[in-house]
């Protein structure tokens, strides 16, 4: 039996935020009691729509945010009494967007060197040599290097922030929704490439989308969050094609995949919209629940497990 | 029976020395979705602005004509410009909340545009959107019109955005990605609205996106755009089964699709970019990226007809495209 590479253990995350200068402070659950696990290899996606907390969970997991309650063990050891250059050479992150995550007054080599120069003892020649090997293994000429994240395309800063978050070749990439600034077709490009790269460097992703089109192409695993919850987790082709929790089904419902014909999907999940300063008593999912029943608006739903995946949900745990 | 409402010929854009649209031509007809497709910066926002007048100052436009509903828009006034929009065209936007005044009330700025076109009193133009809110299917319609747009969620704004395009009741919508800054279930919510909203008032669209499954469910033409022109047109059945211009064929093979791409396996994907183009551009700007690209390639490109109502801007023929 090995042991997970990632285990969340029960982690809660709680903000607390004014809503304005003679308002009350409001407390913000962003991520409340999850727990899951990363294996050496996998690709775990992480569903939900925005607020639902996961790239808040993702910060956590990164070692950015200390959570208010729970733990991480990254590979067998706790996340918090991890320093930064262990932290580092173990998990990276790869960030949404492309334009304000690399510094713009640096040079490229610069900014695929910093993990490099963070650790210490790199002779410059090594660390030149391996800046370059990096940036010709992500598709970008060494020649680039030379250059300002202002003088590359959306799709070339990408592949400049995976050269960085791989250079000190870490076990696992925290990609928090990679490609949904890019162009379909240079999305393509850099899905291909981190595909190519997991195989190449043996790497583990956790890998955070709102686009479920893309976590069914790349995921082995997926977990679904709504309202700082993980509410259901599967394998992801039995996720997919067996989806149990009626968000789950709602979610895959909504997805316009490009077959004509089709026309728009009804959702049936009204008006409601999630809010993480106000979660809903019972199933934080039934003010929107085509079929919630009255038990749903009294008491919170408790995990039920089926194989390998996992539902939180009062209709499946009766069923 | 189908008639054009929106009939474009030959629209040229220019910002300085750079060619942003070049050529485009396109019709929507009344009471259909028309699909205006492609990726960032090839012009189909431009496109849409240039028709709506809204281009910026130091734009030029161009075109052999521009008709809408049979009348000229090449050349007419900025009065009688402003007369047209808000009241037989109207325009949404991706995001709701830097088009909607923070200081206004819902109510105040969908009042406005009834007013202005229309004139009447304070209280029907209330009235009326009250009635418009209800019919983009917000709850309590009345409490809605005293909030200001920050109270409401992205979804919600993108309602009342729709709501108050319908206020003098438009022949034409002309959407720009309408549903790009929102969640699945919320992208879903609003097209369905839109289509709803199609047949009950025989709206025209022109909807303006990047998402090839967004054109799919709702487009019944679509044209698609590269480097400042449209290179394919087509119902949107046929553009899907038949994809003719190989940069169409390219950006359909990039997408996930469940059943058809195998999870893990590479995705289709366009190697390259887009190039510089200027006004003395020649030759296909696809070429540098095309696997089928000849030497011709770099002459001038015919437009040619794959099948009724299907054609598109390439050198090579439709039977050796359908070969390759």
């Amino acid at each position: 039996m090995t042991a997970p590479l990632i285990e969340v253990r029960d982690v809660g995350q709680r903000f607390r935020v004014s809503s304005g200068l003679l308002e009350k402070k409001r407390q913000v659950v962003a991520v409340d009691g999850v727990s899951l696990k990363l294996m050496q290899g996998d690709v775990l996606g992480i569903v939900g729509e925005s607020g639902c907390g996961k790239s808040t969970l993702a910060r956590i997991i990164l070692g950015l945010l200390p959570p208010t309650t729970g733990d991480v063990l990254i590979d067998g050891q706790d996340l918090s009494k991890l320093d930064r250059r262990e932290r580092a050479r173990l998990i990276q992150p790869v960030f949404q967007d492309p334009f304000s995550s690399l510094n713009p007054r640096r040079l490229v080599r610069d900014i695929v060197a910093l993990p490099l120069h963070a650790q210490g003892n790199v002779t410059a020649t090594d660390m030149r040599q391996r800046v370059d090997t990096m940036l010709e293994r992500v598709g970008l000429d060494p020649a680039m290097g030379d250059r300002f994240p202002a003088q590359l395309s959306g799709g070339q800063r990408q592949r400049v922030a995976i050269a960085r978050a791989l250079v000190l070749r870490p076990r696992i990439v925290v990609c928090d929704e990679p490609t949904s600034a890019l162009d379909v077709s240079v999305q393509a490009q850099i899905l291909n490439l981190l595909a190519e790269l997991r195989r190449e460097f043996g790497l583990s992703y956790l890998f955070i989308s709102h686009n479920l089109a893309v976590i069914e192409h790349v995921a082995t695993e997926v977990a679904v969050m709504y309202l700082g919850r993980i509410v259901e987790r599967n394998d992801t082709a039995s996720l997919f094609h067996n989806p149990r929790h009626p968000y789950t089904k709602a979610l895959l419902a909504s997805v316009l995949t490009p077959e004509p014909g089709l026309g728009i999907p009804e959702t049936g999940l009204g008006d409601a919209m999630p809010d993480p300063a106000n979660i809903p008593p019972g199933c934080r999912f039934h003010p929107r629940c085509p079929v919630a029943i009255e038990r749903c608006g009294r008491d919170a739903p408790t995990i039920t497990r089926d194989g390998d995946g996992i539902t939180e949900c009062h209709l499946i745990a009766t069923a | 029976m189908t008639s054009s409402l929106l009939e474009v010929d030959r629209l040229d854009i220019g910002f300085g020395p750079l060619a942003a649209v070049r050529g485009a031509s396109l019709q929507v007809r009344r009471g259909e979705t028309h699909c205006l497709v492609g990726e960032s910066g090839c012009g189909k926002s431009v496109t849409a602005l240039a028709v709506m007048g809204l281009l910026p100052r130091n734009a030029t436009r161009k075109a052999v004509s521009m008709r809408f509903d049979g009348q000229e828009l090449m050349g007419l006034d900025e009065k009688a410009m402003s007369r047209l929009r808000g009241d037989r065209m109207a325009m949404i936007f991706q995001e709701p909340m830097t088009s909607l005044n923070p200081a206004y009330t819902v109510g105040s700025q969908m009042a406005e545009v009834m007013l202005r076109h229309r004139g009447g009193t304070r209280r029907a133009a209330m009235d009326r959107a009250a009635e418009l809110l209800a019919k983009v299917r917000i709850t309590s319609p009345g409490m809605r019109l005293g909030q200001y747009p920050h109270q409401l969620s992205g979804g919600l704004r993108q309602r009342v955005m729709i709501a108050m395009a319908l206020m003098c009741s438009p022949e034409l919508l002309i959407a720009d990605e309408p549903t790009t800054a929102l969640d699945v279930t919320v992208q879903a919510q609003i097209l369905r609205l839109l289509a709803d909203l199609q047949t009950d008032l025989g709206l025209a669209i022109l909807l303006i996106t990047h998402d090839l499954g967004v054109v799919a469910r709702t487009a019944h033409h679509v044209s698609v755009m590269y480097a400042g022109q449209v290179v394919e047109t087509a119902p949107v059945a046929d553009l899907f089964a038949n994809p003719m211009h190989p940069y169409t064929r390219g950006l359909l093979s990039c997408v996930p699709v469940p059943g058809k791409v195998r999870p893990g396996d590479p995705l289709g994907s366009i190697p390259g970019m887009v190039p510089r183009v200027e006004p003395a551009f020649a030759g296909c700007a696809f070429r540098q990226r095309c696997d089928l690209a000849r030497p011709d390639c770099a002459g001038t490109i015919p437009r040619r007809d794959a099948a009724p109502g299907h054609d598109y801007l390439c050198q090579i023929e439709p039977a050796s495209l359908v070969a390759a």
